[in-house]
């Protein structure tokens, strides 16, 4: 697999992943406008992976389509971050992670509109207005729980404890890899590691939330090296394409 | 989770005015724009929102319908439909 394959599937698989999660919200949000908001953001996810799958068939050119990347792959074929790939816990804790993973990808398209893959550069361009308005829904939530009743603070609390370790998957520079950075096909990880820093301190500190300490933890997604929450998640995601391949509906 | 509700309203591309489309559940009013945002202008309904407290709203009382509207019903005269429209303009 070449390296810009095995980043624009990084890419995708992130977005399919935490699509899946968020669409698990479906029926259960806490309000009706929430479970709306939510499956809204669910299939803007979805939508940026199906355009970064598409991408990434034309890149490998040996016919696979986007069901396939999605439905016909192993747990350690994905290449998503770990932390996309978590159980579901309150709605603090998708709020949180809404907030890690909106905020990096609404960098990170910024900041891919002037890759040299022109088509990284389109797909960032309708991808950075859906992000944006992720980070405005979650940064709203993660504000008000930090800012209100103690159970809400003890929640977001929690959340943030269990989540912080795995977002510096984000920004590790791993040896696969190196040569879409040299190729200018990824962005400036540092850049982005020190403005998302700034952007989600910002938050944290408007909702009065400590910032987490840094860990030692290093989570290995990206690297296909998964948590079982991603084959339980793929089990229940890929169960009807396999037990019925090429079914239309 | 008992929030205050909001009256919701909705200009659309080709309208000048703001219509209102719905109510919702909302902590603040900031809130209850991103709500909306979410439910009503899910496809592509609408390029601005206003939103309004619902107990901002005065409303008439149904049980006054007869004295305040039916008084109109028997004022034809009221309508420009005496008019004769030259050829010209076609339909109006």
């Amino acid at each position: 697999m070449s390296a810009h394959l095995r980043y624009v599937l990084q890419l995708a698989d992130t977005n399919l992943v935490w699509s899946h999660r968020l669409s698990e919200w479906c029926g259960h949000g806490p309000v009706l406008e929430e479970d709306i908001a939510l499956a809204n953001m669910g299939l803007d996810t979805l939508g940026q992976a199906r355009l970064l799958y598409a991408h990434a068939s034309t890149l490998e050119n040996k016919g696979r389509s986007e069901d396939d990347f999605a439905y016909f792959r192993a747990a350690p074929e994905y290449l998503n971050f770990t932390i996309a790939e978590l159980a579901n816990g309150d709605y603090a804790h998708t709020m949180v992670r809404n907030l890690f993973l909106a905020m990096y990808f609404k960098l990170l398209w910024k900041a891919q509109l002037a890759s040299s893959d022109a088509v990284l550069g389109e797909i960032a361009a309708k991808a950075v207005k859906e992000s944006t308005y992720h980070v405005r829904h979650a940064t709203d939530w993660v504000v008000r729980f930090g800012d209100s009743t103690p159970e809400a603070r003890l929640r977001v609390e929690a959340a943030l404890a269990e989540l912080w370790r795995f977002t510096t998957e984000f920004f590790s520079i791993i040896a696969e890899n190196a040569p879409i950075y040299a190729a200018g096909i990824g962005v400036n990880l540092r850049e982005l590691e020190a403005q998302w820093t700034e952007e989600i301190h910002a938050v944290l500190n408007e909702a009065t939330l400590e910032v987490p300490a840094t860990s030692a933890f290093r989570s290995t997604g990206k690297q296909g090296v998964h948590s079982e929450a991603l084959s339980v998640l793929l089990a229940e995601m890929q169960s009807l394409a396999r037990a019925h391949p090429g079914a239309k509906w | 989770m008992e929030l205050p509700l909001w009256e919701v309203f909705v200009r659309s591309k080709q309208g000048l005015d703001h219509k209102h489309v719905g109510s919702l559940h909302a902590a603040d009013s900031k809130q209850a724009i991103q709500m909306a945002r979410d439910v009503y202008t899910r496809r592509q309904e609408g390029v601005s929102i206003w939103i309004v407290p619902s107990q901002a709203i005065t409303a008439s009382d149904p049980s006054d319908k007869d004295s305040l509207f039916d008084p109109m019903a028997d004022k034809v005269y009221r309508h420009p439909t005496f008019y004769t429209i030259p050829p010209e303009i076609g339909h109006m």
